[in-house]
């Protein structure tokens, strides 16, 4: 029965990660297998085809769309200026000319003698694509992208919002239980990773937004206080386009809830360094988790032992993530195979957790998650 | 090949085993032929594997098949692989076979001509083929051209579905549709390389202009037209082609389902289109009306077949894990919190479900969140079935006959079939009514959130084996019945519930029961009384109801009613809540109305 785990969340020193860089349709690569590259650097690019103009010639002439022909002035694929004239009559009285004029600057992308449709498109607008973290290419793939490879310390986060960005990282709490207030975010801060600890308050979000701080990452916040800085209630969880300000990463969840004293511990050993953080999650079709990504400086990197965890065994550090204790820590004691009668009077399977203090409790299996990288 | 063919097995077939890969988990049953028939026997289940760090669908099958192996001691796997056919008694398989809805389903785009005409007639066709509908684009749908062009960019659907145009009719809106699709130049969801599929199924004369705008842009398929007349809809054509595609295109992209059609003895079905089939097949055999409803953690279909017409909805955004604070955002907060019978406050109750959201695969672990959790279903039960109804309607558009005898009943075309009247049966299926730790509380979910009048019958998926019974059905008929009729279907009971309202206390109905064993009981139900008699689920009953002027029980004010009614593992519910079901606005009175009307049931232990 050791199949019936969740996954947990990587929090680990030393980890080699690829992240695929891909882009939205087909363009041109930039870089090469072999190359170093720095987070902010181009390494592909496309041509994102311009927004599409339709206009009704045959209408506006009042005349049908196979008789539309003889009024053009433009043919398929011209380049057209805005306000260029596409089409006109030549009545007998001046009065009665209709012109019709370009609304944009482009080309005629269609004209269909069927609807009397002239499609205009506007010139292409450049797509470029970021390397994300500092590393080295390991793959190209011809007109769509590459996979950049970097050994780095590696903090995936449960829930986050905003897309990608960079700074250094900075610790603006004390200890992981506590909350980040707005006297702990001062100037210095712009631009910069800040790491808080148990809660992230309505007022501590407006006063990072003041100061301009690239990213947050904190235990947990209120669903309420999400709710005001997006301006909407999220009904799915796919996020990393929203605009905030700044990145927000979750690494326990929703509460005030005490970030993982390994994952504090970790963020606090890489003050000052350089860090790319993602708040893009995406909980259906495709799990994708926040992240905290710090590169290792070059000639630090040792060789990182990969393992592929099948299963769950005694003495994994794991966290709960149910009510009633939310957020707990602690190890598994204790690996019952029989169903066990829960108090909702599910039979369930269940494993048994001895927090620090000694004390042990039963929780059913789904109900845990192991902190991974351990 | 079409899923409607049977596939060739040619040995025979003793041992199955099916799974279904949901959005959350990948759930196995084992089928044997015991004696002369077939019998669900063991069932595992693991987290789905769609996504990092295993991105393989497999892998969540081969871990809910070793759970299986662990509980029945047969031998299944053999490394990465399934033995196939059965070796002895204790090793191997005759047939894998599977559905799926993971990775978030089959999401298609659909295009019509007329909004409420042809582009409803594309949603049905969609809907009925186990599609998620993401968008109805349609001539009239009050968005300007370059509005249309940008959403169809902007969309990144598995399969776009165009209609349009009763045949020989004008083409014109038809080409400026392809037109606009051509110019939005879509692009599928996974997959950067391949062309996106795109099947026409509208008026046949803009045939060979919708070709050459899209043959070069997209995997085009022509089919035949889905409203060939304005009179009639033909949806299986266009349904067999999103079939086809689904399995040749959609699912070689997405993670892992290349190796899955490998290990399948039969082509893989999107899960709803499973479950359709099973519910057709309920209406069908027994002559009934009936709704059916799986509710998931990304999403809610309802099935409904009334007077033969079979009709599906998917609420994409209604579920219970993924979707669950979806839940709260369309429901609102005061609609979940009314069937919560205690307080809590909103920040925790919010926190709480987006706990829900970001963690899907937790279960209730306390009474008091057991609670929430099904409060929150009832919402999305309601809320899917309002959605329902708006699609599941008559044609509309088309021509009515009328005579003098309508001057004062006129009616449109195209209301609702949904008629509460004259349901037979509700099925429910899905995590949170299969796996109720008491069947009274799938039961009661399902009647709050239906609201159903007069008396219907009630049932429950037992362990939620609906689809994988959908794919059996398609290679083995009498497979699929053996085990749906044993250990699939489970009888709640019926609900009798008279229309009306009335102070609490206030006379609803007299009834007199006749029980099997010849007893009768006599007795009245009350305004605000929930009362439960047991009847077992192969007895009948007999029941007059008297109820007072005012109140019906669907013959008419005051007129009363004699009918023969089935039992279940949960029995006779007689529901004097009225209907509509109104609850008390104010929190101490609801409060107390709850928790008398779950205590006359046993709906949860007691303290």
């Amino acid at each position: 029965m050791a199949h019936s785990y969740t996954p947990g969340l990587t929090v680990t020193e030393q980890t080699v990660i690829h992240r695929r860089r891909m882009l939205p349709l087909p363009g041109k690569v930039l870089v090469l297998v072999g190359d170093r590259v720095q987070s902010d650097q181009v390494v592909a690019r496309a041509e994102l085809p311009g927004k599409v103009f339709p206009i009704n010639l045959a209408n506006q002439l009042s005349v049908t769309p196979g008789e539309m022909k003889g009024y053009l002035t433009k043919r398929e694929g011209d380049a057209v200026a805005k306000d260029e004239i596409l089409a006109e009559n030549n009545p007998l009285i001046k009065w009665f000319k209709t012109e019709i004029r370009s609304p944009v600057s482009g080309r005629i992308e269609s004209i269909s003698s069927v609807t009397g449709q002239v499609l205009l498109r506007e010139p292409p607008r450049l797509l470029e694509l970021s390397a994300y973290v500092d590393g080295t290419i390991t793959e190209t793939i011809p007109q769509q992208g590459v996979v950049v490879q970097t050994t780095c310390s590696l903090v995936q986060g449960i829930f986050g919002i905003g897309g990608e960005t960079s700074g250094d990282i900075v610790i603006a709490v004390t200890a992981p239980d506590e909350p980040l207030m707005p006297n702990h975010l001062t100037p210095a801060m712009k631009g910069k990773v800040v790491v808080g600890g148990s809660f992230l308050s309505a007022e501590t979000m407006k006063q990072a937004k003041a100061v301009g701080v690239a990213g947050l990452v904190v235990g947990g916040i209120h669903d309420e206080d999400l709710r005001a800085l997006l301006g909407y209630d999220l009904g799915v969880a796919i996020t990393g386009t929203e605009q905030v300000g700044f990145t927000l990463i979750l690494t326990e969840g929703f509460g005030t809830i005490p970030m993982a004293a390994k994952t504090f511990k970790l963020l606090s050993s890489h003050v000052g360094r350089k860090a790319s953080i993602s708040g893009a999650t995406q909980i259906r079709a495709g799990v994708i988790r926040p992240e905290i990504i710090i590169p290792q400086l070059e000639g630090q990197a040792r060789t990182a032992i990969q393992s592929q965890r099948e299963g769950i065994s005694l003495g994994d550090p794991v966290r709960i993530i149910r009510d009633p204790m939310f957020g707990r820590i602690g190890e598994v004691s204790a690996l019952p195979p029989e169903l066990t009668k829960i108090p909702t009077e599910s039979e369930v399977r269940v494993l048994e957790v001895r927090f620090a203090d000694g004390k042990t409790v039963v929780i059913p299996r789904t109900n845990i998650e192991v902190i991974e990288g351990a | 090949m079409t899923i409607h063919e049977s596939s060739e097995v040619n040995h025979p077939l003793n041992v199955i085993v099916a799974t279904d890969c949901g959005s959350t988990t990948t759930k196995a049953i084992l089928i044997e032929k015991v004696g002369d028939e077939y019998r669900q026997t063991y069932r595992g289940e693991a987290p789905t594997t769609v996504e990092a760090p295993f991105e393989d669908v497999t892998r969540g099958v081969l871990n809910a098949i070793a759970e299986i192996e662990e509980l029945s001691g047969r031998k299944i796997l053999d490394g990465d692989k399934i033995i196939t056919p059965c070796l002895n008694d204790k090793t191997g398989v005759d047939i894998y076979i599977s559905t799926s809805s993971a990775g978030g389903g089959l999401q298609m785009m659909v295009t019509g001509v007329v909004q409420n005409m042809t582009g409803e007639s594309a949603q049905r066709a969609a809907l009925g083929a186990g599609a998620i509908v993401i968008d109805v684009l349609a001539a009239n749908d009050g968005r300007l051209p370059h509005e249309k062009i940008e959403r169809i960019r902007s969309m990144r659907p598995d399969m776009i579905l165009m209609a349009g145009g009763t045949d020989g009719g004008a083409v014109n809106h038809v080409v400026e549709m392809a037109e606009y699709v051509a110019a939005a130049e879509p692009r599928p969801r996974f997959g950067v390389t391949y062309k996106l599929p795109l099947i026409y199924a509208g008026n046949k004369e803009a045939q060979p202009q919708v070709r050459r705008i899209l043959e070069e842009k997209s995997a085009l398929v022509v089919t035949e037209n889905i409203r060939p007349v304005l009179e009639r809809e033909n949806l299986a054509p266009a349904r067999n082609k999103i079939h086809d595609l689904f399995l040749e295109h959609v699912m070689q992209q997405a993670p892992g389902y290349k190796k899955l059609m490998e290990m399948a003895g039969a082509p893989i079905m999107p899960t709803p289109a499973a479950v359709g089939l099973i519910m057709e097949a309920i209406a069908k055999r027994e002559h009934l009306s009936l709704i059916g409803v799986d509710i998931g953690g990304a999403t809610t279909d309802v099935f409904s077949v009334f007077d033969g017409v079979f009709n599906r909805t998917v609420s994409a955004n209604l579920g219970m894990s993924y979707s669950v604070s979806n839940v709260l955002a369309e429901a609102g907060l005061a609609n979940i919190m009314r069937w919560v019978p205690f307080t809590i406050d909103e920040q925790t109750l919010r926190n709480r479900i987006k706990n829900k959201m970001i963690r899907p695969t937790t279960i209730p672990q306390t009474l008091d969140e057991l609670q929430i959790e099904q409060a929150i279903a009832r919402e999305a039960l309601r809320l899917a079935l309002i959605h329902h109804k708006a699609l599941a309607t008559g044609l509309k558009g088309v021509q009515q006959e009328r005579t003098i005898s309508d001057v004062f009943a006129q009616q449109a075309s195209g209301q609702s079939l949904i008629d509460m009247l004259k349901l037979d049966l509700i099925v429910g299926s899905g995590g949170i009514l299969s796996h109720a730790p008491r069947r009274i509380q799938s039961m009661l979910m399902m009647v709050d959130a239906y609201e159903p009048m007069g008396c219907t019958r009630l049932s429950v998926d037992s362990i939620f084996m609906m689809p994988h019974l959908g794919v059996l059905s398609t290679i083995n008929e009498k497979a699929a019945t053996d085990v749906f009729v044993r250990d699939c279907m489970v009888y709640l009971g019926t609900c009798v519930a008279p229309i009306g309202q009335g102070k609490d206390g206030e006379l609803c109905a007299d009834y007199r029961m006749t029980m099997p064993d010849g007893r009768t009981i006599d007795g009245q139900l009350k305004f605000g009384e929930l009362k439960l008699f047991p009847l077992e689920a192969e007895q009948k009953a007999t029941i007059k109801i008297q109820p007072p002027k005012g109140v019906s029980m669907g013959a008419g004010s005051g007129v009363a009613v004699t009918k023969e009614v089935h039992g279940g593992v949960v029995g006779l519910l007689l529901d004097g809540r009225g209907r509509p079901l109104k609850l008390p606005a104010e929190q101490q009175a609801r409060v107390a109305s709850l928790t008398k009307w779950f205590d006359a049931v046993g709906l949860y232990p007691t303290p």
